[in-house]
């Protein structure tokens, strides 16, 4: 029998609230060092926290979108340690009474779908960060300190890395969803910690060893297979696998001991006594639910019944509140939401990430969510009909689009004064397919001695005469009936 | 002018009125305590800095003030003194800690704001036992305080320098911290009103913390209604400390009852049985007699668990204190050791020279306390007899309008008398830590003397009542204070003028 993995996510999200969770400084990314802090995040003597209850409604919210059971009540508590980015030497988090508890999601995966259970989610501050300097030595930025964080723990449910990966994403979704967390990887909004051990089915779970703060899925990905590989090796040769601390090496693909369980802290948990208990009332979290907006799966199902699109087209449109909200503007204003859905997820899709992709080269910051589409919704169901409608047809259709990225304008008004309307006067199409033959005899000649393919060339010449607004079907039609005379 | 000492004992209430009338001014009020600090301070060592040249120039504003009819309020150009674990912005704010001998307050705290908008004149800062962690004020980095009374004894802490202050006529008032009784029993041991608030009364902003969800800060005064004024001036809830309390009065101005009538004065018996000297036993008891006499029903109480009080609190404010004073790493500010071979080193090196014998035994206790193992037997065991108690003194409490007992066993002892035995020192918190474990509001209120081979020792009796009573023990204390003048003409302030050059 092989060897399955087991595998529990801790994962850290930060709230995108305004202002910190114990005091009202600035949560922004990317301010200069140190300027986005006071006594209260940076622990200074005699400094108190005050809880933002913004942060109470982000993770009660989360709990609620993420099936959980969110209580009442919930207690802060300190955790105790000392480090340099952790200016009071504890972190204020949630230990013995958590906001929300017993949750679950789904993912699908190659083998369909399954279900992932959620043990607790808790409310916790970020900690600040260092800088190595070679010429400085390390300094200290304390902007992130106080920044208001929930940190998802998951049941051991996961057996694949394809299903942490797919756990992740939809963790993502939901957040960005329900409008809680900005869920950027790449800035440290979403972090994971992977907690990966082996067994045999059936037998009891091995020890576990944890990787902390993978900060990509494709760490998240690459980490567990490389873990669950030594452990395999390990296990195989006869060793034991000690409870540690792992650190994942992107440039080597290697896991390799951090920090080991009998060297781990004793982190004194105990109730922070300057935070009261938090209260949620059963009035609060009606409106907290109420506010919940369609999640992914809910409109995954509704545009496949719906709209009659595709499982492949509605997961695709899904994967982001802004899109699905995108899209089910433009649908409710185009003829055809399935034209619409086309247009989207083909050349707008397209066009989208060749934009990301040129900006990426020039060094320039990505254009995320709902601004790298600088197309209105109104703009775009007009396009998506024109085209639904054969009044422009394909290519011109992209000339359009390409035009309305550039500045964004009515489609139709566009199609008229850059004289773009699909031509389906036969006059006008029979006179492009009468030059293009002039034009070619060799290849009508070709194609009387029977090589057909030579129609293509010679309809690619008669479009071009009509710039490439012709009606292609009927300009088929056309050439077709000239050569077959 | 008239000479410092006819000024320096005075009592708020007479300095207020000597203000209203024009009779004095802030600057010569103010002038007047400069010259007693000046003239005490290097005995008594009361004051660790003084705000001289800032004081003289915040009472000539007040003056302005007054005199352009514009006074912020009633104590506008009074001075007061601040204990030096309370930030006062741009000053040193130490905790009579080497680890703190540097720090510079960025801010100031709450109630030193409130001082400062009621104009207030702010005198300097006063010398406490490291971190607060004392009852002798013996622990400070950088010298003894000595009690006014008798200058080879301890004047009590770990609020000393604020008790000595008033009890020596350096300060009209001071503000002091109470954890486990450390305004209430200097207080008492200098013959001096303490006021330790209900939880939540004062805003801990600004106060460097010692324990949590024990600190209050209150004033020590001369009398029960000049505490009640300063209390009116800090009290009140404050949105940068999530444990103020917006529910609770801030009305504190006794009422000058003619008599007792009506009132329950309740002893709980075991305050006094063993450990407490008859010297303070009598006192307690004859002050108890004397509430009868004016009119109080006085019947004994029982608080069972009261033999827990002390254990349960050294448990959990050791705990809390090896949490907060945790930040103190030699990182960011404060005390770092020159040399270090690494991180780790840093923070031993910087923590071990940093902080005093005291402070380190205390965060080894609360570490411990708190450590995987231990937690369920010491951290959770004290938390479960501080609800116990809670429940119990709330019982009492239903039938008595307040609670009579000594403020601390014994009247000042020796300087170095009891350095050498920490549990002794602690077993003196034996009656003040309850009303912090409970968070209700205390009263410590000079109730007479002992006297030891001719030295006269002030000894405190103590008023504890439910959570929004403290102005009800204060109408208590000032009905006391009026009939009994416990003290009358024995103070220290009052003999400033019989020293040599004080004549």
């Amino acid at each position: 029998m092989n060897w399955e993995m087991v595998i529990g996510l801790e994962t850290h999200v930060e709230l995108n609230t305004k202002s910190k969770v114990f005091c009202t400084c600035d949560t922004a990314f990317g301010a200069e060092p140190n300027t986005h802090v006071c006594p209260v995040c940076m622990g200074l003597p005699g400094a108190l926290p005050v809880f933002n209850e913004v942060v109470l409604h982000h993770a009660a919210m989360a709990g609620f979108a993420l099936n959980c059971h969110v209580h009442h009540r919930s207690r802060f508590d300190r955790k105790n340690y000392f480090y340099p980015d952790l200016p009071k030497a504890y972190q204020i988090s949630q230990f013995y009474r958590p906001i929300c508890e017993g949750g679950w999601l789904t993912v699908q995966t190659s083998a369909g779908e399954k279900k992932i259970g959620i043990t607790r989610i808790h409310i916790e501050e970020d900690a600040g960060k260092l800088v190595h300097d070679e010429v400085s030595g390390t300094m200290l930025d304390m902007n992130r300190c106080g920044v208001p964080l929930i940190e998802i723990v998951s049941e051991p449910d996961i057996r694949s890395a394809e299903e942490a990966v797919g756990y992740l994403r939809k963790i993502r979704a939901i957040l960005t969803y329900i409008g809680v967390s900005d869920c950027r990887m790449n800035e440290g909004s979403l972090r994971c910690d992977v907690n990966l051990s082996i067994h045999k089915p059936g037998e009891p779970f091995g020890v576990r060893s944890e990787m902390k703060n993978l900060n990509s899925f494709q760490s998240v990905e690459r980490a567990i297979q490389a873990e669950y590989e030594r452990q395999i090796a390990a296990v195989e040769a006869g060793e034991e696998i000690v409870q540690e601390t792992r650190r994942y090496d992107q440039k080597t693909g290697k896991t390799s001991t951090m920090r080991r369980k009998e060297n781990s802290a004793d982190y004194r948990y105990f109730p922070d006594p300057d935070l009261p208990e938090v209260r949620l009332t059963d009035e609060d979290m009606a409106l907290i639910v109420a506010a919940i907006p369609m999640l992914p799966d809910a409109r995954r199902e509704a545009y496949m019944k719906d709209y009659g699109l595709s499982a492949y087209a509605a997961e695709q449109l899904t994967a982001e509140r802004w899109l699905a909200e995108y899209f089910e503007e433009t649908a409710a204003l185009a003829k055809s939401a399935v034209s619409a859905a086309n247009l989207l997820q083909g050349e707008v899709f397209a066009l989208v990430s060749a934009r990301a992709a040129e900006a990426e080269k020039n060094g320039q910051p990505a254009v995320e969510g709902r601004k790298s589409l600088p197309i209105s919704p109104e703009n775009l169901a007009k396009l998506s009909d024109l085209m639904a409608d054969g009044r422009v047809n394909s290519s011109t259709g992209k000339k359009i689009l390409g035009a309305l990225f550039a500045e964004d304008c009515d489609p139709e008004v566009y199609a008229a004064t850059h004289d773009l309307f699909t031509v389906g006067d036969d006059a006008v199409l029979l006179d492009a397919v009468r030059r293009a033959l002039a034009e070619s005899p060799d290849m009508v000649e070709s194609y009387q001695k029977g090589k057909l393919t030579v129609e293509k060339a010679l309809m690619g010449k008669a479009m071009a005469i009509t710039r490439g607004k012709a009606n292609p079907e009927r300009l088929a039609e056309l050439l077709h009936s000239q050569l077959k005379q | 002018m008239r000479p410092y000492p006819d000024i320096c004992k005075l009592t708020i209430v007479a300095l207020k009125a000597a203000l209203e009338s024009g009779e004095l001014t802030s600057a010569e009020i103010t002038q007047a305590y400069l010259d007693s600090i000046a003239a005490q301070n290097e005995t008594i060592f009361a004051y660790l800095e003084v705000f001289a040249q800032a004081a003289r120039k915040e009472a000539a504003q007040s003056d302005e003030r007054r005199h352009a009819g514009k006074a912020l309020s009633a104590l506008d150009g009074i001075p007061i003194a601040v204990k030096d674990n309370m930030l006062v912005e741009g000053t040193k704010c130490t905790c009579a800690s080497k680890m703190l001998a540097d720090f510079v307050s960025p801010y100031s705290a709450t109630a030193v704001e409130k001082l400062r908008s009621a104009g207030m004149v702010i005198l300097g800062k006063l010398n406490m036992d490291e971190f607060a962690m004392g009852s002798s004020t013996e622990n400070s980095a950088f010298g003894v305080c000595h009690n006014p009374w008798a200058f080879s004894r301890v004047p009590g802490g770990s609020s000393g320098g604020a008790a000595a202050a008033v009890a020596a006529g350096m300060a009209p008032a001071a503000l002091g911290s109470d954890t486990g009784g450390s305004i209430r029993q200097p207080a008492s041991f200098c013959g001096v009103v303490g006021v330790k608030p209900a939880y939540g009364t004062v805003s801990r902003y600004g106060l460097v913390a010692f324990a949590s969800s024990l600190d209050q800060i209150g004033p020590l005064t001369k009398t029960a209604e000049d505490a009640a004024l300063v209390m009116g001036v800090i009290a009140g809830h404050d949105r940068r400390d999530a444990t103020s309390d917006a529910t609770l009065s801030t009305d504190f101005v006794p009422d000058m009852l003619p008599t007792l009538d009506g009132l329950t004065i309740g002893l709980p018996k075991e305050c006094f049985g063993e450990g407490l000297s008859m010297p303070v036993y009598h006192s307690v008891q004859a002050a108890a007699e004397q509430l009868r006499a004016m009119g109080a029903k006085v019947v004994e109480v029982s608080i069972p668990s009261l033999p827990y009080a002390l254990s349960a609190y050294y448990v959990l404010s050791s705990a809390e204190a090896s949490s907060n004073l945790a930040r103190f790493d030699g990182v960011r500010y404060g005390y770092r050791v020159k040399e270090y071979a690494d991180l780790d080193e840093l923070y031993r090196k910087s923590r071990e020279e940093g902080f005093g014998i005291e402070v380190k035994r205390r965060i080894m206790l609360g570490t411990f306390a708190l450590s995987s193992g231990y937690q369920d037997q010491y951290y959770s065991k004290a938390q479960q007899a501080r609800e116990l108690l809670r429940y119990e003194f709330g019982l009492a409490l239903e039938s008595c309008d307040a609670l009579l007992t000594p403020v601390a066993p014994t009247y000042a002892y020796k300087l170095g008398e009891k350095t050498a035995d920490p549990m002794e020192m602690y077993m003196g918190d034996l009656y003040t830590v309850p009303a912090n474990l409970t968070g209700l509001p205390t009263v410590s209120v000079p109730c007479g003397v002992a006297e030891e081979n001719g030295e006269l020792l002030p000894i405190g009796m103590s008023l504890l009542g439910a959570r929004n009573s403290l102005k009800k023990l204060l109408s208590i204390a000032s009905v006391y204070e009026r009939e009994v003048k416990p003290n009358a003409g024995l103070h220290p302030y009052e003999h400033l003028c019989k020293g040599g050059d004080r004549a």
